[in-house]
């Protein structure tokens, strides 16, 4: 028993030598993440407006940010253009996920066969590098203009880069955690579980990540060129506004498309930071 | 000091093959295990071998020796080529990489094995602290291993194979990494976790020192292919340190062995 306690003594004593020190806190990192954005936004804004000054386009081609912006805050008070971004943003979303779902099986059953690796490994790879807007011809021969059209081409878009994400991260799982987890008793589908998939969650993120970036693309070159009867979206009212010559309103829709997309990649971001925070593991700038 | 080594260490030949069989008393029996690769290289060449249940075997030898082909065949993740193994119950396996979860917290890592095989969670969690806490980290329940030291996610390691209730407990090299302040803590807290419940541990390291710090009985293995060439019977009585002259002695003895069989791979 006193060979325990001074064991427990000696532990203890070496544990607090040994255990890493906690990075403090930084003061104010919110700021630090915000102002570079911040910055960044004021200079593009700031050359756009040098070139409207500059007189190259027509101001009834090319207006100035205020007016864009203008009309972008005019736009949120309309509920025509609520509407739009309702059914563009649906349409993303539903997407997204039937694309995940079928990535993420895809995924799991290329790294796992051998047989389907040799088959589509690189077909999914090559799948990706076709650009989505090549496939509307065919989809709209397919699918009409409806809504499976515009579904066929997110699919498309985002499956290849969702389910490359679950094979390069399957790939790359450490062997000694698959040994570790047989050893503990996981097979089988328990193995993929607990132990494979969580430990290839930071690179099946990534490709949900750029899964989503494909879809939402495809969705908007599919609004742009399908257009649907009774159904407004912001692609739809972006090819209106080239057709009626309204380039306020089409910066404004712009503006609403992009800003859309970074607030969605600033959600992945925000996971990916914390899952690596979590696992303590890369990061220059974390 | 001849007549107190003779004491602390037996030679023993070789087992040979009336050695297999295996009694109830056995944890471990294997018969005349040999592995060849496919690139027809002979890692293990006929490895006869028991060892009793509560026994501490280390396994020492030179590179190339099969050690930890060995043990993969003993926990059933690799095949003999030829022999058989037997063995009491699944055994555990600890390596010398800490193979940790990283997404997880040191409670939930303990408790994996637990999950795995069913438990539901409150007990399980319930007992994952109470192992925790017999590695004494019972307070660190919450960190995950990044957040903690070499020598700490070895014990939590330890914990977890422990969590398996694995009567047989197969290490390779599991303090290989770790500093020799923490080695030696390592040491005294393995060696007190193996009393209090009775396993059966096979430890595979480069360290002769070590091997004799923990052993009952120590093989020395020769390389290319994997042969016993030797067992020694270490009676130098527990606790024991690594510095004891007796520990010294028999390191002494069996590294002059263990180089002899080194030097005949430059011939």
């Amino acid at each position: 028993m006193a060979i325990d306690t001074s064991l427990a003594a000696e532990l203890r004593g070496l544990d607090a030598l040994d255990t890493p020190l906690e990075r403090p806190a930084v003061a104010g990192r919110l700021w630090s993440q915000l102002w570079p954005k911040l910055a960044a936004i004021a200079i593009f804004v700031g050359m756009w407006q040098i070139v409207v000054w500059m007189g190259l386009k027509p101001r009834y081609v090319l207006p100035g940010p205020a007016t864009a912006f203008g009309e972008f805050a005019h736009q949120l008070t309309q509920s025509s253009f609520w509407h739009a971004t309702g059914v563009t943003v649906t349409r993303g979303i539903i997407g997204f996920l039937i694309a995940s779902v079928i990535g993420l099986a895809l995924g799991v059953a290329v790294a796992r066969f051998g047989v389907l690796r040799a088959a589509i490994g690189s077909l999914i790879t090559g799948l990706q590098t076709m650009p989505s807007i090549a496939w509307f011809p065919l989809a709209i021969l397919l699918f009409q203009l409806s809504e499976a059209a515009i579904l066929f081409v997110i699919l498309i878009g985002a499956v290849p880069s969702i389910a490359n994400g679950v094979i390069s991260g399957v790939d790359y799982v450490p062997t000694t955690l698959v040994r570790a987890g047989r050893n503990i008793g996981a097979r089988g589908l328990a193995l993929y579980r607990h132990v494979i998939l969580p430990a290839a969650l930071p690179s099946i993120v990534s490709g949900l990540k750029q899964g989503w970036a494909f879809a939402w693309r495809s969705l908007l070159a599919g609004e742009l060129i399908v257009a649907i009867a009774n159904r407004p979206s912001l692609g739809a009212f972006l090819a209106n506004s080239r057709e009626l010559g309204e380039p306020s309103y089409m910066l404004a829709l712009m503006i609403a498309i992009l800003l859309i997309g970074v607030i969605v990649d600033s959600a992945f971001s925000a996971a990916d930071v914390r899952m690596r925070r979590r696992r303590g593991v890369g990061g220059l700038t974390s | 000091m001849t007549a107190a080594l003779e004491h602390q260490v037996h030679e023993e030949e070789p087992h040979l093959s009336e050695a297999a069989g295996g009694g109830p008393q056995d944890a471990v029996v294997l018969d005349g295990v040999t592995k060849r690769y496919a690139t027809g290289t002979l890692a293990l060449d006929g490895i006869d071998l028991r060892v009793a249940r509560g026994e501490f075997v280390c396994f020492v030898g030179a590179s190339g020796c099969g050690k930890s082909t060995l043990l993969n065949i003993i926990s059933n993740l690799d095949q003999a080529t030829s022999g058989s193994v037997s063995v009491v119950g699944h055994p555990a396996l600890m390596f010398q990489e800490h193979a940790l979860m990283p997404w997880l917290s040191a409670l939930d890592n303990v408790a994996l094995p637990m999950r795995l095989a069913g438990v539901p969670k409150g007990k399980r969690l319930e007992r994952a602290q109470a192992l925790l806490a017999s590695v004494h980290l019972g307070d660190i329940a919450d960190k995950r291993p990044h957040e903690l030291s070499g020598g700490m996610r070895q014990r939590v390691a330890l914990a977890r194979t422990l969590a398996t209730e694995a009567p047989v407990l197969l290490m390779d090299e599991p303090f290989g990494a770790l500093d020799a302040m923490t080695r030696d803590l390592l040491h005294d807290e393995l060696e007190s976790v193996w009393r209090a419940r009775g396993l059966t541990v096979l430890f595979v390291t480069h360290n002769v020192r070590e091997a004799v710090r923990l052993a009952d009985r120590v093989i020395l293995l020769s390389s290319r292919p994997g042969r016993v060439v030797q067992e020694y019977r270490i009676d130098v009585p527990r606790p024991r340190r690594l510095e004891d002259p007796a520990v010294g002695q028999a390191t002494a003895q069996i590294t002059a062995a263990l180089r002899k069989e080194v030097a005949r791979h430059g011939d």
